[in-house]
């Protein structure tokens, strides 16, 4: 260490979300006596611009080396602070923070224990702070081309807007035709256009993009590389099957989604009558001539919603989105074309959220669709009928309602294959099974996996629109790097000590990342810091103690641990 | 008593109903009896053919406030779904013995109360009173009296104050005398759309006979059934409520009291006036003027006021639960208020509250007004 370090510490009261369960000031007086504290204050908000400046004042006047703000997560406002010291000349790396909020505060009631761990925690930051060294983020070059996985409406989307910015784009799809599931739909809800009709245009630029090569009856088969420069395999499996290398800086992933089989709920009888039938079976029946079943006009048509959705127990826990504004769409075109049949929707709630849903709902409804709160629990043939048999929960009496037809609203499941993308491009699913957002309220088309973005149904169940929306952000992430050509490389990453590495491997197999190699002549191993994420996992598992995380070192993190544990005792 | 279930729907917009229950919830019935109007729509919607009202005793509950009708979110008139399926217990005969009677009573006397058709103007006396016709040209409107006022001498002292602030003010108007006849009002929420149909017609056949274009009423639901429910044919006819003719008089400097009022007062909106038209201010406009007199509120008021029960056909009918009356809880609510006098500007009102207030003996503590009776005081 060039000189003797000078910590600037800070306490947070984040309002009264500290200050009424800490005593602050006790903290930071604490904090003062400290060795090598130079200066500790307390401040209503620290990340306020005051309370910044603060700071920034210290590192000026003071000429400190280190600074820790015991406030929130880091999560929260590591990086506000980071460019506080680094706005001063203070290496970003040589900041620490204290989280005595949501570790403190927040979890235990108000008096001394608690202010009593809020010091531990200062304690063991400025144990952590004075060992900190300064550490230098670098750039990475992007291949300016990206990747479009899925030939539905999201990848079209997706690939049209990064091909009109002037990047090169492949897209690759599996099925030998584009358009998707909703090339399958008959008409949109609430506008009742013709699907097809909206999609095939797009389609055409598709093909006829300058800057967009389609992969059609192809599967991606290999990734490696990092954010900014991924390699790729391409399988094409047709007549001409051939394998495809592509370099590319980013990668959208559009793969969309599968029905809900409603084998899986026996009580409808799917399968066993022809007269049950899902959604998308009533789509091609609508987008057909006649709407007949078994050769005869159907008088007496119902609809159920939730198939599969919102079953904890058989099929899927989530609510699919789309099936109550689809039914209703479909609810609407019997009743038209069929104006003398009794139309009949089951529902549990009605889900109409969007923009017009509410007024179509209203607008079907008043059509003379009839809707009635039910769940039904069987469907059974009475002479020529079926019969559905459910409790009208607003009556609060089982009923019996005759069908000539009964079509089933069945949810949306993530694609079969979705696991197997994931262990290709190290992608998280969330419970759900659909791949998993960075954040989801705050990174909703990010991914864990820096350059690889989320577009469309295979992020969750979501309508056309919702899905455009989200392929034209997906799209504009990915810009962000094939525009400036520089990714920014994480500095807190994986490092080997040489002389004490055996090249075991075992930090190899560990990694998620794929950053770690054997050197292939030194016999050690070797980091990749542009694709290593800072886990940690390696410095954890190596058996010689060679492979260590810098930002995180073994003397860092034991000098927080002793300071915590020298309280304890 | 069958209604054909779906074409009912239709012509009700029931399909339009998303069974949330707001007209339920906020239906002042539903404090005392079983009526429940979410229920009964879809009880239609979900009969296949006909729906039988046999035995619906409830749908003679509804006091016709219009509760429901004004706060239901998807436009859909829930008080005439039950105007509706009165209709259809009315055609098949099954009728309440009292209603019978007031219907009958509106066709041979033309008033339901069962007085003599030429006892109708014996409210005047001694009062200078013109027919319209004899007017003719001259007269500014039509002072239309209706049932109650006309043969009620408990709502007389209004009846007849009106005449004394009409003439104060140099208003040029007339009454049709014996040839008044009942507005229908009642006779139409009761269900009875027969015989409101031909009381419209002949109504509006004399006014266009007489040249009347305008006309003000004593009763909100005279009113109320001139200005919505009256078919026009092209007539042109101004309908006003007698408070907004005082109230313009008084603001106007035409009228002045020259007495004194010092008693604490409260308002009761009657339903006919305030939740069906809007008419909330005018009232309280002339209550305020009145030299000495504080106005307070009761705590629900406007549009949230509690209906007396006495709309709707009401009056002949005690339906289901006779034992509790909302009335008295509105006598209760004003009584919270510290009032002494609970006023109204509706005949009906008078008399169900003047009732209550009887019942449990607390005549001594607040006394129901109508509003002209307070007016007559400081003139």
């Amino acid at each position: 260490m060039a000189r003797t370090p000078k910590v600037g510490v800070y306490i947070c009261h984040c309002g009264i979300n500290i200050a009424h369960t800490v005593d602050v000031e006790e903290v930071a007086g604490f904090a003062g006596r400290l060795p090598h504290v130079a200066v500790a204050r307390h401040y209503t908000y620290m990340c306020s611009d005051p309370g910044q400046n603060l700071i920034k004042q210290d590192i000026e006047e003071l000429g400190l080396t280190h600074v820790v703000v015991a406030a929130c997560s880091p999560l929260m406002h590591e990086t506000t602070f980071r460019l506080a010291c680094q706005e001063k000349g203070l290496n970003p790396y040589q900041f620490e923070m204290a989280n005595i909020r949501e570790q403190c505060s927040w979890v235990h009631a108000a008096g001394p224990e608690t202010t009593e761990k809020a010091k531990q925690l200062v304690a063991s930051g400025v144990s952590k702070a004075i060992l900190l060294e300064p550490l230098a983020e670098r750039e990475a070059e992007v291949t300016p081309a990206a990747l479009v996985i899925g030939g539905g409406v999201a990848g079209i989307h997706a690939a049209l807007d990064i091909a009109d910015a002037g990047f090169r784009v492949v897209l690759v799809e599996r099925g030998p035709a584009l358009g998707g599931r909703a090339m399958q739909l008959h008409k949109t809800f609430p506008t009742l256009e013709p699907v097809a009709g909206l999609i095939a245009p797009l389609i055409a630029r598709l093909l006829g993009h300058p800057r967009i090569e389609v992969l059609t009856e192809a599967e991606v088969t290999e990734v490696s590389g990092y954010y900014g420069n991924f390699e790729i395999e391409v399988a094409i499996r047709n007549p001409q099957s051939a394998i495809c290398n592509l370099q590319v800086g980013a990668i959208i992933v559009a793969t969309g989604y599968d029905l809900f089989d409603p084998t899986a709920l026996p009580e409808f009888g799917y399968g066993q009558y022809p007269e049950v039938i899902t959604g998308m079976e009533f789509e091609r029946l609508a987008a057909g001539g006649e709407i007949t079943v078994n050769g005869k006009t159907p008088q007496d048509v119902v609809f159920i919603h939730c198939v599969g959705s919102r079953d904890a127990h058989r099929a899927l826990p989530y609510c699919s989105r789309v099936c109550c504004m689809v039914t209703a769409r479909q609810a609407h075109e019997i009743q038209q074309r069929l104006p003398e049949a009794n139309v009949t929707v089951l529902y549990m709630d009605v889900r109409a959220f969007g923009k017009g849903f509410e007024e179509f709902y209203d607008e079907v409804r008043r059509e003379g669709v009839l809707y009635r709160r039910a769940n039904p629990s069987e469907i059974i043939r009475r002479g020529d009928k079926l019969i559905v048999r459910a409790e009208d929960t607003l009556l609060g009496e089982a009923v019996e309602l005759p069908a000539d037809l009964v079509v089933l609203a069945v949810g949306m499941t993530p694609r079969a294959d979705t696991e197997k993308l994931a262990a290709l491009l190290r992608l998280s699913r969330s419970p759900d099974g659909f791949f998993m957002e960075a954040h989801p309220k705050l990174r909703p088309v990010d991914t864990a996996t820096g350059g690889v973005f989320l577009a469309g149904c295979c992020q969750g169940p979501k309508d056309i629109p919702d899905t455009i929306a989200q392929a034209r952000a997906a799209a504009a992430a990915a810009m962000v790097p094939l525009m400036r050509g520089k990714v920014k490389v994480e500095a807190a990453v994986a490092f080997v000590e040489e002389e004490l590495c055996a090249g075991c491997g075992v930090c190899a197999e560990l990694c998620t990342y794929g950053a770690l190699a054997l050197h292939p002549v030194r016999g050690v191993m070797t980091v990749n810091p542009v694709l290593c994420q800072g886990c940690g996992a390696c410095a954890m598992a190596c058996p010689s103690g060679a492979m260590n995380l810098h930002h995180f070192t073994f003397d860092q993190v034991m000098a927080q641990v002793d300071t915590l544990v020298g309280h304890l005792s | 008593m069958q209604i054909q279930a779906r074409q009912f729907a239709r012509q009700y917009d029931l399909f339009g109903c998303i069974q949330c229950g707001k007209c339920t919830g906020g239906c002042p019935m539903t404090l005392k009896t079983q009526l429940n109007i979410r229920r009964l729509i879809y009880q239609t919607l979900v009969a296949r053919g006909s729906f039988d009202l046999l035995g619906f005793e409830v749908l003679w509950d509804c006091t016709t406030c219009s509760t429901c009708t004004m706060r239901c979110p998807k436009d859909i008139n829930p008080m005439e779904v039950i105007i509706g399926m009165r209709s259809a217990l009315v055609e098949g005969g099954r009728v309440p013995p009292t209603v019978k009677t007031a219907l009958e009573s509106v066709f041979r006397q033309g008033n339901p109360l069962s007085f003599a058709r030429s006892d109708r103007a014996a409210w005047v006396g001694d009062l200078p009173v013109r027919r319209i016709a004899d007017l003719g040209e001259e007269a500014d409107f039509l002072y239309y009296v209706g049932c109650t006022p006309s043969y009620d001498p408990r709502i007389h002292p209004t009846t007849r104050a009106l005449v004394d602030v009409f003439d104060r003010a140099g208003l040029k108007f007339g009454i049709l005398g014996e040839e008044e006849q009942c507005c229908g009002s009642e006779v139409r929420r009761l269900g009875e759309s027969g015989l409101f149909e031909m009381l419209s017609e002949d109504n509006l056949a004399l006014f266009e006979e007489l040249g009347i274009h305008r006309l003000v009423t004593v009763s909100p639901h005279c009113f109320n059934v001139f200005r919505n429910d009256y078919p026009r044919n092209g007539w042109q006819l101004e309908v006003q409520h007698y408070t907004q003719v005082v109230a313009e008089l008084i603001e106007s400097g035409r009228l002045t009291f020259s007495g004194e009022l010092p008693r604490r007062v409260t308002y009761h909106d009657p339903c006919y006036l305030g939740k069906h038209n809007g008419i909330f201010d005018p009232p309280r406009a002339i209550l305020r003027h009145i030299p000495g007199l504080e106005l307070v509120e009761m705590e629900r008021s406007r549009e949230r006021s509690l209906c007396c029960e006495g709309g709707g056909g009401r009056m002949w009918l005690e339906g289901t639960n006779r034992e509790e009356k909302l009335a008295s809880r509105r006598v209760q609510e004003a009584l919270e208020t510290g009032a002494e006098i609970l006023a109204t500007a509706c005949p009906f009102c008078v008399l169900t509250l003047e009732e209550a207030a009887k019942l449990a003996g607390l005549e001594e503590r607040i006394q129901v007004r109508e509003i002209m009776q307070l007016v007559a005081e400081v003139l």
